[in-house]
């Protein structure tokens, strides 16, 4: 336990990690996540861990494996493109069952993108990410208090499952400046006790240790087995924060900052005789459907707010098994939600409007796509569309 | 009665896969010996490769983990700086050492990891059934140069060694062959000074194994070994390119 103190968002998760234990840290510069490599470059080797800067965000994941698989806290940090680099690396610690933290802090995306802030890896992270049949615990902090204490919680639950979770943070909350306190005491690593799955030095007192990723013949019955875990977790770690849901006109979906416009909004519409509620759902991985299935009953109808264009939304329409209508307020690429532009698209939900609401059939209304080819005899139009 | 020869006690015995003819079991075998001459295997962790050895996790009797496509010398790092007291090696093909994961030999180097890493080259992707190696000799055929190696389309041979000696962090680069009694005891000496090097700290250490691959080669052993001697030793002579760890 701390007092409370001010701190940046990726120093604050960067300290954060150490004091759960972190004796690993591997990583490769990108914006906007550098502070969490330059903090763990100052202070990993006092702490008694080591830092590597990797050659590259691959070489980084695949440091990690190594370090994961000799049962040392160990973690990764990223931004998207980043975070897209990392996938064989994940996959491969998934399918070793292997426990470790990567720290995604969003920008906006596909491809180089932006490097504002953004929530467009949702389907990523939530999926798997890399091929094959697996998740990652998906944890999503709103607040700097998050991003610090969040590492703690995000070990613990991948070693008790044996698999890897990840932060799923964003630009903005990484480079933003809040009052927070570290709600639990320094882990001493050395005092966390060995896995019996992990290689180390073994003076014959034990048979060997193998930790690989091949499976062979082996495979159908290992994917079966992690996928009862999963079911375990669906069941018992789907964590969640709610405001005002028992009793709401519209309620709110969202994650991470764009769960704090909705705190906003939440105070707007109140002055506007709105009652608006927010189900902000902490794992996106297990995803708190069974709550948000129950809660959504009691109101008119669900909005979901995100930085991106209908990822969440699919899984508030998966939860609330259309006994309740679902909207979208999107923000994607970059784009930052606000609380007056909530309460208007909340308005729209209540009285069938338009305004601030996305639906892609609608976008979509009159849009003609030609594309054509310069070729030696001209311009020739190669295909077109539209409705 | 006297044992004058065993199976190095650093082997399971769990029968290897690899071809009739294939260099990489006298190489297990002299990594096995190594590691009891040294009295390190109960320090020794492998990575193994994806390629032919990705079984390799099976043949020792240490502690082992196999991992993704090229990137052995990054998980090696990973796990030598989580456990410095380990004796860390990473067992790499040329498709997996010299294409795929470059970058992570080349940095591994850089960084001078303390890591021993051996290095199988056979001028082919064995695993996946002959396609072209960053290795392949010109003109040699393989079922992605059909007409062998066209330099004009597919460049020429990468000798790894001569490359990583130009780097500061490489501390021993040697390249042996397997394919007589005699090359064989200078390819244990080598693998032993690899691992020697890393018990004393010395930094990053390498050997290269060329090696017969008479599957993908298409020749019989004898035919194999004499491509060993007569051609891959042409473009990639024998011998000691950096030795820092001598005293």
């Amino acid at each position: 336990m701390t007092e409370k103190t001010l701190r940046k968002g990726n120093e604050a998760l960067a300290e954060g990690a150490i004091r759960a234990g972190a004796r690993f840290f591997a990583g490769y510069p990108i914006t906007p996540q550098n502070e969490v490599p330059e903090y763990m470059a100052a202070h990993m080797a006092d702490a008694g861990g080591a830092f590597v800067q990797a050659e590259s965000e691959v070489a980084a994941i695949n440091m990690v494996y190594g370090a994961a698989a000799t049962g040392t806290r160990s973690m990764t940090s990223s931004s998207s493109p980043g975070i897209s680099l990392k996938q064989e690396g994940i996959t491969y610690l998934a399918s070793a069952d292997l426990p470790c933290l990567i720290v995604n802090v969003m920008r906006g995306g596909p491809g180089l993108g932006s490097i504002g802030g953004a929530q467009g890896d949702y389907f990523q992270a939530t999926r798997g990410g890399g091929n094959g049949d697996y998740h990652v615990i998906v944890l999503a902090p709103n607040s700097v208090e998050e991003l610090g204490n969040f590492p703690k919680l995000g070990f613990e639950l991948a070693e008790k499952y044996r698999m890897p979770c990840m932060i799923l943070a964003d630009g903005i909350l990484g480079q933003m400046m809040e009052s927070m306190a570290f709600n639990f005491d320094p882990v001493d690593p050395n005092q966390l006790g060995k896995f019996d799955w992990a290689v180390d030095i073994c003076k014959g007192e034990r048979g060997k240790s193998k930790v690989f990723s091949y499976k062979g013949d082996n495979l159908i019955a290992d994917v079966t087995e992690r996928a009862k875990r999963y079911g375990l977790i669906e069941e018992t770690e789907a964590r969640f924060e709610q405001r005002n849901c028992e009793d709401c006109d519209v309620l709110l979906v969202a994650y991470g900052l764009s769960s704090r416009a909705c705190l906003e909004a939440i105070s707007l519409a109140k002055e506007a005789g709105i009652k608006l509620g927010l189900f902000r759902p902490i794992t996106l991985w297990p995803f708190p459907s069974k709550q948000l299935f129950e809660l959504a009953q009691k109101a008119k109808a669900v909005l979901t707010v995100e930085q991106s264009l209908g990822q969440l939304v699919q899984d508030v329409k998966l939860a609330v098994d259309g006994k309740v209508p679902v909207y979208l307020n999107a923000y994607p690429a970059g784009g930052q939600p606000d609380g007056e532009k909530i309460v208007t698209a909340a308005k729209s939900c209540l009285n069938g409007g338009k305004e601030g609401l996305f639906d892609v059939r609608e976008h979509a209304e009159g849009f003609t796509y030609d594309c054509k080819r310069n070729t030696a005899l001209g311009v020739q139009g190669d295909c077109k569309g539209g409705k | 009665m006297e044992i004058l020869a065993k199976k190095p006690n650093c082997l399971t015995d769990i029968p290897m896969h690899y071809c009739p003819g294939c260099g990489h079991g006298i190489v297990h075998r002299l990594m096995g010996e190594t590691f009891d001459e040294l009295k390190i295997a109960d320090r020794v962790i492998g990575i193994a490769p994806v390629g032919c050895a990705v079984f390799a996790d099976e043949y020792f009797a240490c502690d082992s983990v196999q991992g993704a496509h090229g990137r052995g010398p990054a998980i090696a790092t990973g796990v030598k700086r989580s456990k410095p007291g380990a004796i860390v090696f990473s067992y790499q093909g040329d498709g997996d050492l010299a294409s795929i994961g470059m970058a992570e030999i080349v940095h591994a180097a850089v960084r001078s990891e303390n890591i021993t890493v051996i290095f199988i080259n056979n001028a082919i992707y064995g695993m996946t059934g002959g396609q072209m190696a960053p290795t392949t000799l010109v003109g040699q055929v393989a079922t992605t140069a059909p007409k062998g190696r066209d330099p004009k389309l597919q460049g020429w041979p990468i000798n790894m060694c001569e490359m990583l000696s130009q780097i500061t962090g490489a501390k021993f680069l040697a390249r042996v062959a397997v394919d007589c009694p005699q090359n064989v005891m200078k390819a244990k000496q080598a693998i032993k000074k690899a691992f020697e090097n890393q018990v004393n700290g010395v930094g990053f250490s390498m050997v290269e194994v060329l090696s017969q691959c008479p599957t993908n080669w298409h020749a019989s052993v004898e035919q194999a070994l004499e491509f060993v001697r007569t051609k891959m030793m042409v473009q990639y002579p024998l011998g000691i390119f950096k030795d820092e760890g001598a005293k």
